[in-house]
């Protein structure tokens, strides 16, 4: 087996340090390793990272191959430092029974370069009605074990509750999209100032906020965790802090983007600006923020949402919603958490590795970068400063609202099960 | 002058009241027996409608042939659009048969900025309505209507309608013409009330430069102009208000109402009015209304729009304002 020698790098931004890679796993970190029959890697005290861990992804496949498939997707999560990402249901045929998530699944094997973990539909055709083979989806090879109607939200209140009662059985997760469709139609932006002088229709932080609540006292009452996708509102932040404080077993994430852009940018009427959740006010971000240092927040999520040219490149309200994440998604929380001084390296490795796996049961993923472990692994050059080149994406779509706008640090290498998938900033 | 005009927010003072002035001159021609002035021939405009709306397109389509330019309408259902044409290969289908100034309404807001700035296309763009956001040709017609009627056709030339107590009353929520009246009216001076049931005020209104009131007979004693806009019956299914009378009750401009505003002052409509809603027949019947005067205005406002954007070869104003550059 081959042996990689990564001299000098700052383990989770800690001292320089030398790691010996063997085979798929990480036989030695210390210093002054021997380089004897390994190739050698100069971190030159650039940071070593676990491989990340992505909880929402949007891989498109299959369906929307025009947009994504599981080699693109799994390509742009190589270059974004990702060796595993849970792929969302929202597919066509939806990832609703056995068959399905087991071909994503199969997929992302070929694919080599990131573990794919299928994310399971909770009702048929996210439709909100009737419930997913959820117990058929956890015993297929894919072994689903997070559900989520993502891109739609699971209103019903009783199917909502029976989906956190069932999937207790086998140590699920229910991943919920919060978001009151009644209170959303016709929804194009964040409801607020911005929306009153642009005349688009307003999606309120409280269609978002009300799901929550409502989730975080089900889940409390039947003893179920839950998992909230993409907090956007201060608000959120607020219901989420008190439901841990009440002991309630309540995971969230939020994504890059709304750690950093707001709702003004929508002035522009650039369909780039366009995802769901929408956009918020600086308010929101600075309190998203907080949270995800203080911990309220548990993890950051790209929800990378790939889409064609097409459908960006015309009026913002025949537009498609989200944005494409898994490639910047590490410079934006440099930029935002590490930067600003609000996390560590470290706090960045638990909140995108370490507990994204922990919530999604990624076996061999988010683990400590100790000699015993599997070398799946992310080596970041935080000093690199440039403007962001779609251009140079690996992901199939340009979706990308940071086109030109200069962030900081670089994914240089990533390693899967000690494979390089990127060196040097090029996919292998 | 501006390239476009795709919002009356874009308009300062003195681009506003150029626009009035020169809407006056131009209301001069519609007096001749020939109603035609050279300033834009050889030019080619399109009007771009993908809603109907009859009423806009006419007006713009007077106002374009009497400068003379060349006129194409494009109406945008049962056309290629309706069998999934993108706006952008739309746009630039008309450009390539030369185009020189799009008039556009849509039914999505920011439709008529994106086609101004995604470097589709180079020709002029003229918002003539887009969604829930903006309608400026309307808003400076309405201005040009009440500057006529309470500061005076030619003591009104260079002023604008500083003091001037304006009251918007109606569905300000999905209205465009509300939008556009608050960011002109408040540049050009004036203070402008909204009134309306809570319900169709939009959240974030506070920011807007205006006040907000939910009692009409309130606001209309101290009201130089009171605009009704139009509420589509169907907004009651969404429960934005109980029934029709109820809103009628409340938030109605009949003749006992009217008697509570000041002699002068006038009662506007942007149209189409739906009579026994909000306003009655008395009213808008009555001299103090003013709906066909603004469809008069209107063409001499987009005359002057037009004629400014495209930059006509003859000076159309003959006052100081044209010194500048």
């Amino acid at each position: 087996m081959s042996k990689i020698l990564i001299r000098g790098a700052k383990v989770l931004g800690g001292e320089a340090q030398d790691v010996l890679v063997d085979g798929e796993t990480v036989a030695e970190v210390g210093s002054g390793l021997s380089d004897e029959g390994a190739t050698v890697v100069e971190a030159d005290g650039r940071i070593l990272l676990p491989g990340l861990v992505d909880l929402h992804t949007h891989l498109r496949e299959p369906g929307r191959e025009d947009s994504e498939t599981v080699l693109t997707g799994t390509r742009a999560a190589a270059s974004g430092g990702f060796t595993s990402v849970f792929a969302m249901a929202n597919t066509f045929p939806v990832a609703d029974t056995a068959g399905v998530v087991e071909q994503v699944w199969r997929l992302g094997k070929e694919s080599g370069y990131c573990d794919v973990q299928p994310i399971g539909a909770v009702t048929v055709g996210l439709e909100g009605k009737k419930l997913a083979e959820l117990g058929a989806m956890h015993e297929s090879a894919a072994g689903v074990t997070v559900f989520s109607d993502d891109g739609k939200c699971v209103d019903d209140a009783v199917i909502m509750r029976r989906a956190l009662e069932y999937v207790k059985a086998f140590g699920g997760v229910v991943a919920q999209h919060a978001q009151e469709p009644r209170l959303t139609e016709g929804a194009q932006m964040n409801e607020g100032v911005v929306s009153a002088e642009l005349g688009l229709g307003g999606w309120p932080a409280v269609a978002e906020e009300s799901i929550i609540a409502r989730d975080v006292l089900l889940a409390e009452h039947v003893g179920s965790r839950v998992h909230i996708c993409h907090l956007s509102t201060a608000g959120s932040v607020e219901i989420v802090r008190w439901a841990k404080s009440r002991g309630i077993d309540v995971t969230a994430e939020v994504t890059p983007h709304h750690l950093l852009l707001t709702d003004e940018l929508v002035r522009t009427y650039n369909p780039v600006y366009k995802v769901n959740p929408p956009l918020r006010t600086e308010r929101d971000v600075m309190a998203l923020r907080e949270a995800l240092a203080d911990g309220t927040i548990d993890i950051v999520a790209t929800d990378h949402a790939p889409h064609p040219h097409e459908d960006k490149d015309c009026e913002w309200g025949a537009a498609a919603m989200g944005m494409v994440g898994l490639e910047t998604a590490l410079s934006v929380v440099q930029h935002t958490m590490v930067d600003t001084g609000l996390l560590t390296w470290a706090g960045v490795a638990e909140r995108m590795a370490h507990t994204p796996a922990r919530i999604g049961g990624a076996t061999g993923h988010g683990r400590p970068v100790s000699a015993g472990e599997p070398a799946n692994l992310t080596l970041v050059d935080p000093a690199y400063r440039g403007p962001v080149d779609p251009a140079g994406f690996a992901s199939r779509s340009r979706n990308t609202p940071y086109e030109g706008r200069e962030l900081p640090g670089r994914v240089t290498h990533t390693w899967l099960r000690g494979r390089a998938t990127l060196v040097d900033g090029k996919l292998q | 002058m501006m390239r476009h005009l795709i919002s009356a927010a874009d308009l300062t003072r003195d681009d506003a009241v150029l626009i009035l002035d020169t809407a006056e001159e131009m209301a001069r021609v519609a007096d001749r027996p020939i109603k035609k002035l050279p300033a834009l021939r050889g030019r080619t405009v399109v009007n771009l409608f993908f809603e109907d709306s009859t009423r806009t397109r006419i007006s713009f389509e007077a106002a374009e042939k009497r400068l003379s330019a060349d006129v194409i309408n494009f109406a945008a259902k049962g056309s290629s659009v309706s069998k999934g044409e993108s706006l952008k290969d739309t746009a630039q289908t008309l450009e390539a048969m030369g185009v020189d100034a799009v008039v556009i309404r849509h039914g999505a807001s920011g439709a008529p900025y994106r086609l101004a700035t995604s470097g589709w296309i180079d020709a002029s763009v003229i918002n003539a309505g887009d969604g829930t956001h903006q309608h400026p040709t309307q808003a400076l017609l309405d201005a040009f209507t009440m500057r006529r009627r309470l500061v005076g056709r030619d003591a009104g030339l260079g002023q604008d309608l500083a003091g001037k107590n304006v009251t918007i009353v109606g569905d300000i929520l999905h209205s465009r013409v509300a939008r556009s009246n608050v960011d002109l009216l408040h540049t050009l001076g004036a203070e402008v009330t909204l009134v309306a049931p809570p319900t169709l005020v939009p959240v974030g209104v506070e920011h807007w430069p205006c006040e907000v009131s939910y009692d009409l007979d309130r606001v209309l004693p101290k009201s130089d102009a009171v605009m009704m806009l139009r509420v589509q019956r169907e907004r009651m299914n969404a429960a934005f208000f109980p029934t029709e009378r109820e809103y009628s009750r409340r938030y109605g401009l009949d003749g006992d109402r009217m008697a509570k505003m000041p002699e002068h002052a006038i009662v506007m409509h942007p149209g189409p009015m739906v009579r026994g809603m909000e306003i009655t027949a008395e009213v808008a019947d009555s001299d103090r209304c003013t709906v066909v005067e603004q469809v008069a205005n209107g063409v001499s406002i987009r005359m002057a729009v037009l004629y400014l954007l495209l930059g006509g070869n003859e000076p159309a104003v003959t006052h100081t304002r044209t010194e500048e550059k």
